[in-house]
């Protein structure tokens, strides 16, 4: 979600500005300049210029687009309006995730979400996620596993509250929501690297 | 001396020619007690056999599987010979289930930064100038460290390769107008994962592709059927099936496959590795592996190599444990980004033995031992793991995975 929503275009949060540098990327002339990919002949050879273009598809309309656009971003693009509690987190938690993560968020059939071990022991939201908008996006649009895309902004919300306060990041009376969310600082933040893997004689 | 497969397949043949033995009112059975030389090469000449069909079957006595588990499927390397995964024995991943979906219905959104947000239906995508390429896929989970009853299947059979056939991602990104400020874009499945990862825009505008087309056929359902992305060299999951939607940003989208997974907590107890997309260099022995038996004599050592960085520009076989190393043979042509076959032919004199292949690509990086890969990254790491494995034989001929290789 880019570019599209108005309420929290163009807001700038120290995050999403860290995730860049974190990344060692030099955005020059616009592209990000990484040494990923190793440059591979041309795959289309054509006789003929291509044209400036094809006309092919139809026009996406900001309807059509606000309907697939569910992706939240670090700095809060793309989280719809609403808020939910600690306590709506852990009514709905009961109802539709204990099943398969457990009561308390860990011990389930499912991965843990709970756990502050800051060596990492099991990974968790509390001492492996770097960003508190990744619960928002990854709830939203996959979970209950059973039935993903069912939950209401509020009830979203209101999990990422309970899971966040579950971990101790934040406190058992805050509430969640477009503006709060983004505002968490997640105590894995600084750990992520860039990959420094090049190819080459050295094994990395 | 058969693999298992070719053994299910003669317990199965069996049954086959049975049943075609009470049909023939046992006239013939005392043949399928005693096989006589040259007698099946008459027997078949005896009778028409079946006539054409819509689609054929594999024979009754061939009977590859994939060994599928609750997330995944794997390709069953020791039963294949070639570079080409046949498509229903593609290796599949998915994080929620493979939706079934209306090709009629299908449309890819590509929007955000871009001048022209525009929906293409399949149609609109084979119409583009196409273009075909052949490379593996592999998921970046691909090591399982197994006991000495482990299949090629079972070590690594999380990748395959395919001839793909689409649409360059950077044909669709000139249509659609691509804003030079772009410097990601988010890939979406239309799947129950609703699966999500950040590409840098380098990778859209060197070898990304649409694809449509698996073999020359289209796509299998387990590998995004009608429509996915395609980054050759990269990480399986970031070629994103049951594509719906890309859009163009300034930054990663940092979504739950690029931060909780597919990322590596290092050596140093406080550092995560992300981003991590290429695949290196990797190869593995798939014949003699487990649970062959083999007899001393001849043996052509065959398996498969690849890199994410390019092109394999050697193999090294070695027979005793990885004491000396003897340059394989690899089968031409040796594309980029792609598996390769390699062959070492053995003269096995009956003791015991230890078999194991180590690949190298043009970037110049060699394929490390377990202990050197445990020693730069620490013993932590899940994904990008592609040691040096082995096949020990013992004295009476039996291969079992080296299991001890992988230990510590
Ligand atoms: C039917 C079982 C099931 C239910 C119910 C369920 N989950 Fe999950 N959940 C899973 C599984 C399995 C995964 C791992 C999915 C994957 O890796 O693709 C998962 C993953 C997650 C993750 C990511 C964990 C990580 O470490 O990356 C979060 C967060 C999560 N679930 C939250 C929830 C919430 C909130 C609910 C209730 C609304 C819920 N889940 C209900 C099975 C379930």
């Amino acid at each position: 979600m880019i570019g599209t929503d108005a309420r929290v275009l163009g807001r700038v949060v120290p995050a999403a500005t860290l995730a860049i540098t974190m990344l060692g990327l030099s955005i020059t002339g616009g592209r990000v300049s990484v040494t990923y990919a190793q440059a591979t002949p041309p795959q289309r050879a054509s006789s003929t210029a291509l044209p400036d273009t094809f006309g092919f598809g139809r026009p996406a309309t900001p309807d059509a687009i606000a309907k697939l656009d569910i992706d939240v971003m670090p700095d809060g693009t793309g989280l719809p309006p609403g808020s939910g509690t600690v306590a709506d987190g852990a009514q709905t938690w009961g109802r539709f995730c204990r099943g398969c993560h457990g009561p308390e968020g860990e011990g389930g059939s499912a991965a843990p979400l709970v756990g502050h071990d800051p060596s990492g022991r099991p990974l968790t939201v509390g001492n492996h996620w770097p960003y508190a908008t990744t619960l928002y996006d990854y709830i939203n649009r996959a979970m209950p596993r059973t039935a993903p895309g069912t939950l209401t902004p509020d009830q979203v919300y209101g999990l990422a509250a309970w899971i966040l306060a579950k971990n101790e990041i934040i406190a058992d009376d805050a509430v969640m929501n477009a503006e709060t969310l983004p505002a968490v600082v997640m105590p894995a933040l600084g750990r992520f690297v860039p990959d420094d893997r090049r190819g080459g004689p050295e094994v990395r | 001396m058969m693999s298992r497969s070719d053994r299910r397949t003669t317990s199965r043949g069996r049954l086959t020619r049975r049943a075609l033995l009470a049909g023939a009112a046992g006239a013939i059975g005392a043949a399928a007690v005693a096989p006589v030389s040259g007698q099946q090469a008459i027997e078949t000449t005896r009778r028409p056999g079946r006539g054409p069909s819509e689609i054929d079957q594999r024979s009754p006595f061939v009977t590859p599987r994939r060994a599928p588990s609750a997330t995944s499927s794997r390709t069953p390397l020791q039963d294949l010979r070639g570079t080409i995964t046949p498509a229903d024995l593609h290796f599949e991943r998915h994080h929620g289930g493979v939706p079934e979906i209306d090709p009629t219905r299908y449309e890819l959104l590509i929007h955000g930064l871009v001048q022209r947000p525009t929906l293409f239906g399949l149609a609109d995508l084979k119409r583009f100038p196409s273009t075909s390429r052949i490379c593996f896929l592999e998921c970046s989970g691909n090591l399982r460290r197994g006991g000495p009853d482990t299949l090629p299947q079972m070590v690594c059979g999380l990748t395959s390769q395919t001839e793909w056939t689409g649409v360059m991602l950077s044909t669709l990104l000139d249509e659609v107008g691509a804003g030079s400020d772009a410097t990601w874009f988010l890939a979406e499945g239309q799947d129950a994962a609703v699966m999500t990862r950040s590409i840098p825009m380098e990778k859209a505008f060197d070898d990304a592709m649409v694809v449509y087309a698996q073999n020359g056929d289209a796509l299998m359902p387990g590998n995004g059927y009608p429509v996915r992305l395609l980054l050759p060299g990269w990480e399986g999951n970031s070629s994103v099936k049951w594509l719906r939607r890309i859009e163009l940003a300034d930054r990663p989208f940092m979504t739950r496959e690029e931060t909780s997974k597919y990322t590596d907590p290092l050596g140093d107890g406080s550092t995560v590795r992300q981003f991590s997309f290429v695949m290196d260099a990797r190869s593995i022995i798939t014949d003699p592996a487990y649970p062959r038996v083999i007899e001393p004599g001849w043996h052509e050592i065959r398996g498969l190599a690849w890199s994410g960085r390019g092109r394999i520009t050697r193999v090294d076989v070695s027979t005793d444990g990885g004491a000396s190393w003897h340059a394989a043979d690899l089968q031409a042509p040796v594309l980029p980004k792609a598996h390769v076959r390699f062959r070492y032919l053995w003269h096995w004199t009956g003791g015991p033995g230890e078999i194991m292949s180590r690949a190298t690509d043009e970037t110049g990086y060699v394929q490390p031992t377990w202990d050197a890969l445990r020693e730069v990254r620490g013993p932590r790491t899940r994904y990008h793991q592609n040691p040096i494995t082995s096949w020990t034989v013992g004295s009476d001929g039996r291969v079992l995975f080296g299991a001890e290789r992988l230990r510590s």
